[in-house]
């Protein structure tokens, strides 16, 4: 309530106040929006982050990757950790590490339209924030970039107000490694195993990037060697245009300025993908507007004219062959080497387009997992840009385009509006140009119809081999037991018959056993150790682990 | 009951021969790669027609395969070959003859390497028994196989069993147990001066009526069968019928199972049709208990039991069956269903303990007042 001692301020006085958030601030007192909620999912970003630079790193450098991850305790110190992550891509040049590591949205990503991992430019360097917000020690680096020169060993801090990096040590140092780079941070984190952790996260990574290879040490004195199973790396994507239909109208006008064309027509044809003169004549033409006009010189309302237009313009799709989907066979080969189950398959989808965004769904399927019991609830793997999805599983397409399978048909059984139960591993994999996650942290992908219907046909086509495979194990049961009443009797018959006409018994009772054998009949099938993935039932994608099999050695 | 008389030998070599050549044919059959199969002549109503003019139920050519590949099949067809087995290896060989229970006993063990019995029950191997009869054309006794005793008999004659002469005027109150084999060859008739032949469904009854002499009385043979007549009972009256030249009466309650008795005493049974011509006596009584006899001999209404449903059925049953298709046995049935009640034997002894010997059953007689 406002009393008599109270006085009107002015605009003068309030604008005093007023100015420029820098991100750096802001996510000082905003780090639950990229994932940094508490310690332990600090650690697991950190890693995430660190991680996916890597990878993206290699691949552009076209370097099959090799990465390690060591998470150290800091002793007497509780919840601090250290985290270490060293790759063997191509380096860093010296003068671009301080703003790679210590600026917020730097980066080569945000500006293009390219399937990557990273995509905004914030993310290893928020992880940098994060650690000197928490424990205001710098984050190191030490890249190279190749033999002829040493590699440079940096620690750098933030100026989080002004949102640029402080170098505090900028050396030369002899490295064992000819190419790459290491990145040391010191955190407030918490390692715990089970879900949600930094184990199951790389673990995902490696079904998704069967390409890698990678080994792993937690603070615990464990870890694991996730060994690399395909030795190509993935086809290289593509940048393109952004396709017309899925610029909205302040990018448009933004795009308009920014030109180097000088006519309109010139922009649309040169700026976008899948315009050509006579498209770019046609969304002129419908607009109003003159293809010779300079674009900088285009109004708000002659914008407006030119976004509408474009949307009743039929435009031919944007290009699909820029992605680069993991392929039915490594993401089986994945799932194989780091999910033991019964039986695989992976189901790849034609690319197909959203708000003007080509993109790709893949699934993989395990069957039989085991450790996973009957009653439990299917596990979901999760993939944008084969980065593993930990958190947010409800919110996420994925998880509704499961949901809405209905899984009943093949078998399995699920209650209405819940995900699956049963023994059964499930990974989806989305790649796109830019994928529409639901928040910054990355965690969830959007709810864009056309993407669920995606997931869904993927879906519903491992589901299908599922029940194939399910309803051919019962067939063998069945057989098995049909040729098991057989042979119970074989003995018995052989020698009444031998004891009433004297035949030969041994040979009678071999020649009724092939008998049970032929009339219940069933495929034969490899032995587990004989398997290689390279085996996969060739062309089908599905792998079928044979019932009785040797059970693969513990190392 | 080892006899090697010329006659059993021969038979013995026939039997023998028949069971070699089921297992050559299962032996050929395998080695063709075919699945074996015995063919089993089909004991059931499907396989069966009343001869109207031989007035008996015979068995048709209908034969079910019985294949070892079947998983519903596999164990009797096992079970088949080891009675067979066990029949040449243990019984012809030692020319012994055995009961179907021994022979159960004799061929129960564990299959191997499983925790299933080859028989569970005898139960189980006696309807196997009976398949192997009708699938090589043996006989039970030809099987050197017996049923145990069932059923008694006294009465107005003197016969030898195994070689011991038998009066059976002094059998005292439990009488001669009737064996299960009753061939010329074992049993012979001797003196007789019995005017008649009286089946009694059960044992209560049957101890009444020796008890009250009523086969010194009325000059006849008086036997039970212990309910359904065995095959000893059934094939000791038709020859009894057949070479003594006497009437046979058949005393039964009055529901469809009573009813059934003397059809099968008369006809045959629909799972022992092969023996019909063996065991029918198409001339036999049935002197009661009749729907009519409770109003006839005006026994007290309380004597009377509700029909089952199970008895309805059954009832139904019966009038569908073609030997039970004449006016007479219709009216009787229908009777029996119109009333809703069953009537025991020993409702007789409500009016007086020996009104069945004294009354009912000599005026039965004297007035003719059977069914044919």
């Amino acid at each position: 309530m406002a009393t008599a001692t109270q006085s009107r301020r002015s605009a003068e006085s309030l604008a005093k106040k007023q100015r420029e958030i820098s991100v750096s601030e802001f996510f000082a007192k905003n780090r639950h929006l990229l994932g940094f909620d508490n310690p332990r999912k600090a650690l697991l970003t950190t890693v995430k982050e660190a991680v996916d630079n890597s990878i993206d790193a290699c691949e552009e450098a076209k370097i099959l990757p090799d990465i390690s991850v060591e998470i150290e305790s800091v002793p007497e110190k509780e919840d601090r950790l250290i985290v270490t992550i060293t790759d063997n891509g191509p380096g860093i040049v010296r003068n671009q590490i301080p703003k790679i590591f210590g600026k917020l949205l730097y980066g080569s990503k945000f500006h293009r339209l390219r399937m990557s991992r990273g995509q905004q430019g914030i993310g290893i360097s928020a992880a940098g924030m994060y650690s000197l917000l928490t424990t205001g020690k710098p984050i190191h680096i030490i890249s190279r970039i190749n033999e002829k020169k040493k590699a440079h060993d940096f620690e750098l801090q933030i100026d989080t107000t002004r949102n640029e990096p402080i170098v505090v040590r900028d050396e030369e140092l002899e490295w064992d490694r000819p190419h790459g780079t290491r990145v040391r941070l010191e955190i407030v984190g918490r390692y715990q195993k089970g879900r949600l952790s930094v184990d199951e996260y790389l673990e995902q990574v490696a079904i998704a990037n069967p390409h890698l290879k990678m080994s792993y040490k937690s603070p615990d004195g464990k870890g694991a060697e996730f060994p690399r199973a395909v030795e190509e790396l993935p086809r290289e994507p593509k940048e393109i245009k952004p396709h017309p239909h899925g610029v909205e109208l302040g990018v448009m006008m933004k795009m308009l300025h920014e030109t180097k064309s000088r006519t309109l027509g010139g922009f649309l044809q040169s700026d976008f993908s899948r315009v050509s003169s006579g498209v770019a004549q046609k969304i002129c033409d419908m607009a109003g507007l003159r293809t010779n006009m300079r674009p900088s010189r285009a109004a708000v309302r002659e914008v407006e004219k030119l976004h509408k237009a474009i949307a009743k313009v039929k435009i031919m799709n944007p290009p699909t062959d820029v992605l680069s989907p993991i392929g039915e066979m490594n993401l089986l080969k994945g799932m194989h080497k780091q999910v033991q189950a019964e039986f695989y398959s992976a189901v790849m989808r034609p690319p197909a387009v959203y708000r003007g965004n080509p993109f790709q769904v893949e699934v993989g399927i395990a069957y039989g997992v085991q450790g996973h019991g009957s009653d439990d609830s299917i596990r979901v793997l999760r993939f944008a840009n084969r980065v593993p999805l930990l958190y947010q599983q409800g919110a996420c397409a994925v998880s509704d385009s499961i949901v809405g399978t209905a899984w009943r048909n093949y078998g399995i059984s699920q209650s209405r509006g819940s995900l699956p139960s049963g023994p059964i591993a499930i990974a989806v994999h989305l790649a796109s140009v830019w994928v529409p996650f639901t928040s910054e942290s990355k965690e969830a992908i959007a709810h864009y119809d056309v993407i669920i219907k995606e997931m869904k046909l993927a879906i519903q086509e491992a589901g299908r081999r599922v029940a194939t495979f399910l309803r051919r194990r019962q067939r063998q049961t069945k057989q098995l037991q049909r040729r098991s009443i057989f042979e119970r009797y074989i003995e018995e018959v052989a020698e009444a018959c031998n004891e009433l006409s004297g035949a030969n018994q041994k040979r009678l009772m071999k020649q009724l056993q092939d008998m049970a054998v032929r009339v219940t009949k069933i495929e034969e099938q490899k032995a587990r150790k004989e398997v290689s993935p390279d085996d996969f039932l060739k062309g089908t994608t599905s792998l079928v682990i044979p019932e009785n099999a040797p059970q693969e050695e513990e190392e | 009951m080892a006899r090697a008389t010329k006659k059993t030998k021969n038979m013995d070599n026939e039997t023998r021969a028949k069971l070699v050549k089921l297992a050559e044919s299962v032996v050929k059959q395998v080695q063709k790669k075919e699945n074996p199969i015995i063919q089993i002549p089909t004991r059931s109503l499907s396989n069966v027609h009343f001869d109207p003019k031989k007035k008996m139920i015979r068995m048709g050519d209908q034969k079910h395969s019985r294949m070892f590949f079947n998983t519903s099949m596999a164990r009797k067809f096992m079970q088949t070959m080891l009675v067979a087995s066990t029949v040449k290896g243990e019984l012809l060989r030692s020319g012994k003859t055995t009961s179907i229970r021994d022979l159960y006993y004799m061929m129960k063990h564990t299959v191997e390497g499983t925790r299933e019995n080859t028989f569970e029950e005898q139960d189980e191997s006696d309807p196997i028994i009976e398949d192997l009869e009708v699938s090589v054309d043996s006989l039970r006794e030809e099987l050197h196989l017996f049923a145990s005793n069932k059923g008694a008999m006294v009465g107005d004659m003197t016969i030898v069993d195994s070689g011991d002469t038998i009066d059976l005027r002094r059998m005292g109150s439990g009488g001669w147990s009737i064996p299960s084999i009753v061939e010329p060859n074992v049993v012979q008739f001797k003196k007789v001066n019995a005017k008649f032949i009286l089946l009694v469904e059960k044992d209560a009854m049957w101890r009444r009526l020796n008890e009250d002499k009523f086969w010194q009385k009325h000059h006849c043979i008086l036997l039970h069968g212990q309910g359904q007549p065995p095959r000893g009972v059934r094939r000791l009256l038709y020859r009894m019928v057949n070479e003594l030249k006497l009437p046979l009466y058949v005393f039964v309650d009055n529901d469809p199972w009573g009813y059934y008795i003397y059809s099968v005493i008369k006809q045959g049974s629909i799972n022992l049709a092969y023996e019909s011509q063996r065991m029918a006596v198409p001339s036999a009584r049935f002197v009661g208990l009749s729907s009519f006899d409770k109003d006839r001999f005006k026994l007290p209404s309380n004597v009377t039991i509700q029909l089952t449903p199970e008895d309805i059925n059954r009832a139904k049953q019966l009038l569908s069956y073609d030997w039970f298709q004449k006016a007479a046995w219709k009216k009787e049935i229908r009777n029996m269903l119109r009333a809703g009640v069953k009537l025991e034997l020993e409702a007789l002894s409500k009016k007086d303990i020996s009104f069945a010997s004294d009354e009912f059953l000599p005026k039965k007689i004297k007035d003719k007042d059977w069914l044919d």
